[in-house]
């Protein structure tokens, strides 16, 4: 049997010198005459431990990582082809701490598989939850998701099967399915790593989105900022297409699905869903008012189910092992397992996907090993830009939709951006404000104007005028922002300014105090 | 100074990217991206061609223009390097990399240096939030940037 290399192509793979690894491997392989194929996976999501190589022995599948170039002879040295010892040895990677502790659903696949490999997909459960769906009616398919509790993985978390319903039971000539994949939240990368880890499992589920709504056609909106997953997803595209997954007859069903890859153009604010649906038109990246909803008037006009890529991603295992699997996992209304993605300082960074209610001290502490300085974890700030700054003293909130709204926080995208204690919140706070003028579409009072005003406001407290006054004017155009806002960009923009307030009150007081404080 | 191609030569070379993608549902966007990749940046004569081709106003292929921060009115340097400026890479100091990098180069974000090496632009969030600080040089994503990546990164721009 030929050696089988495992090479991550991940961008955060490739950012920490993947690509060199491989170019490395190739050649000593050429140099010794060695015959072996060298497979361009995703990555499993443990960063720390990129670029993690893999081979595949006769016991299994052995880990190295992180592997730097000039290991690559003494890898060789220490026969590392059928398991050898080395420093950097990891072992059996499914035995990594990091990565045993998780429950793999709707990553199951990324960082095993080859993600351009449809032999690979159907290997390890591929296209099983659209052969199920095909044998269903489009109602069956739409109730098992609804049964199974999923709800919106972007940020919203409304529940994925009732959107689906909608769209059903709206009548069209012509019905969409888009993903959104304008993954712009500082601090996750679930969708981009998916995408190019394992893009089967987003078209699988995008094709069934299509049949159990009537939707002949797909969007995937990426972020220009992904060119890597833009690349990944297209190709996977043109694969499934030939292979009859995609077409006139999805898999010689007599149901029709296609779908395109479209790239964004650097906008924020074109991960809301209506604004994303403009900018798919055509247009300024505009945020639409509701109602009407999207799966009434969506694309074009016309009934369109939007979801976020992980959502989508998530229904075939869902339409695969049956909804009471699924639902199986999780706490309270939240369902089935989340992506969390540990980021910033931060000592064990990456991708942890497991049930909801864990607590956010148990991801940040036992999971992320505390911060990568060293130094004491002042703030975490979960759900992207738009989400709230807890303080030590949240720790305890379990991961949980609701049970970060009792605390004034979200979720979002599950992304975690850990922060050690010399960070400083005023600045953060003013960032979000100044974060949301950038990127705000303008359509909206509170958000065009309320941003600009925020930054000067907050400007002044630091310049020491009228610091007491100008806080409590922020507090109040917080106020408006969130309850006149359009969208969740000037709505939500007052989570991570009020929480940084009212967690961290020390950092906002006038400049002569914090330093005498300090 | 980087040379302009005629207007005439913008028109045919638009139009012929207008083509390829007129047929697509809502067309405006990957058309863009065609005239940036084809020009380096969108230029104004492209516009009306634009305009006149999918049946809309200029002020409104203007509007999309405008609206998007990827498309350019000017080429950029040989060398597009974009830092990321966002909360996972300000956690990891971020802010100090900037401030060193735009020294080492002379220029701010949005500018261009003056030999057109380089352009340096800030980026909110590139999805390697995993290895803060990050950036992405010519579509290559750099992770974990330090002093040293960050000399590595001024040699290539410069050699």
């Amino acid at each position: 049997m030929i050696p089988r290399i495992y090479i991550p192509a991940d961008s955060g793979a490739l950012a920490l010198g993947a690509e060199k690894v491989a170019k490395a491997i190739a050649g000593e392989l050429a140099e010794r005459g060695i015959e072996a194929k060298i497979v361009r996976n995703g990555s499993r999501g443990a960063y720390f431990l990129e670029p993690m190589v893999e081979v595949a022995t006769a016991n299994g599948r052995i880990a190295y990582g992180p592997v730097k170039p000039s290991d690559v002879k003494s890898l060789f040295d220490s026969g590392f082809l059928t398991g050898g010892h080395h420093k950097r040895w990891l072992g059996t990677p499914d035995k990594i701490p990091f990565l045993a502790k998780q429950t793999r659903l709707t990553f199951a696949r990324c960082g095993v598989t080859d993600p351009l490999s449809l032999e690979s997909y159907k290997k390890h459960g591929g296209l099983n939850g659209l052969t199920n769906a095909l044998a269903l009616t489009p109602a069956a398919t739409v109730a098992q998701v609804t049964e199974s509790g999923l709800r919106g993985r972007g940020g919203a978390g409304f529940p994925t099967g009732i959107k689906w319903k909608t769209v059903l039971d709206t009548a069209g000539d012509r019905k969409y399915i888009v993903c959104n994949a304008d993954e712009g939240d500082s601090g996750t990368f679930a969708d981009r790593m998916i995408m190019e880890g394992d893009p089967f499992v987003l078209i699988e589920g995008m094709t069934i989105a299509g049949i159990a709504t009537g939707a002949t056609k797909g969007f995937v909106y990426v972020r220009s900022e992904y060119p890597h997953a833009v690349a990944v997803m297209n190709k996977a595209v043109e694969i499934a297409r030939k292979a009859g997954v995609l077409g006139a007859s999805v898999l010689g069903s007599p149901y029709a699905f296609d779908m395109e890859i479209r790239v964004g153009a650097g906008a924020y604010v074109c991960g809301e869903e209506t604004a994303l649906l403009d900018s798919l038109e055509g247009k300024r990246g505009m945020v639409r008012a509701k109602p009407p909803l999207p799966a009434h008037k969506g694309l074009f006009g016309k009934p369109t189910v939007i979801n976020n890529v992980i959502s989508l991603a998530s229904v075939p295992v869902i339409m695969d092992k049956g909804a009471a699997y699924y639902k199986d996992f999780g706490m309270g209304r939240s369902r089935g397992t989340i992506p969390i993605q540990i980021a910033g300082n931060v000592k064990y960074a990456g991708l942890f996907e497991a049930a909801f209610g864990m607590t956010l001290g148990e991801i940040v502490d036992e999971i992320g090993g505390g911060t990568a300085t060293g130094r004491p974890v002042k703030a975490v700030q979960v759900g992207g830009p738009l989400g709230a700054y807890f303080p030590r003293a949240l720790f305890d909130t379990p991961f949980d939709y609701e049970a970060f709204a009792a605390k004034d926080g979200l979720i979002g995208h599950a992304g975690v951006v850990v922060f050690d204690d010399t960070a400083d919140m005023l600045k953060q706070a003013r960032f979000a404000m100044e974060f949301c003028a950038i990127e705000s579409c303008g359509k909206c009072t509170p958000c065009r104007i309320g941003s600009t005003r925020g930054v000067e406001t907050i400007d002044r407290i630091v310049a020491g005028i009228e610091p007491e006054k100008n806080l409590a004017l922020v507090t109040d155009l917080c106020n408006t922002m969130k309850f006149g806002s359009l969208c969740a960009l000037g709505g939500f923009t007052p989570y991570p300014v009020m929480s940084s307030i009212t967690h961290f009150p020390d950092d906002f007081k006038p400049a002569p105090v914090r330093v005498a404080a300090e | 100074m980087t040379m302009q191609p005629a207007s005439t030569e913008i028109t045919s070379r638009t139009a012929a990217i207008i083509q390829e993608m007129k047929g697509l549902e809502g067309p405006l966007l990957p058309i863009l991206h065609g005239i940036q990749e084809e020009f380096g940046h969108v230029p104004k004569d492209a516009l009306p061609v634009i305009a006149e081709a999918l049946n809309i106003s200029r002020a409104e292929v203007h509007g999309v223009v405008s609206f998007y921060h990827d498309y350019r009115s000017h080429p950029a340097g040989r060398h597009v390097l974009k830092l990321c400026q966002a909360e996972s890479c300000q956690s990891m100091g971020s802010d100090a990399i900037a401030a060193k990098l735009k020294q080492l180069l002379g220029i701010g974000f949005h500018e261009t240096t003056r030999d057109g090496s380089v352009t340096l632009e800030p980026v909110y969030c590139l999805g390697l939030c995993a290895c803060s600080p990050a950036a992405m040089l010519d579509g290559e994503v750099i992770g974990r940037l330090d002093d040293e990546k960050l000399d590595e990164i001024v040699a290539e721009v410069r050699s």
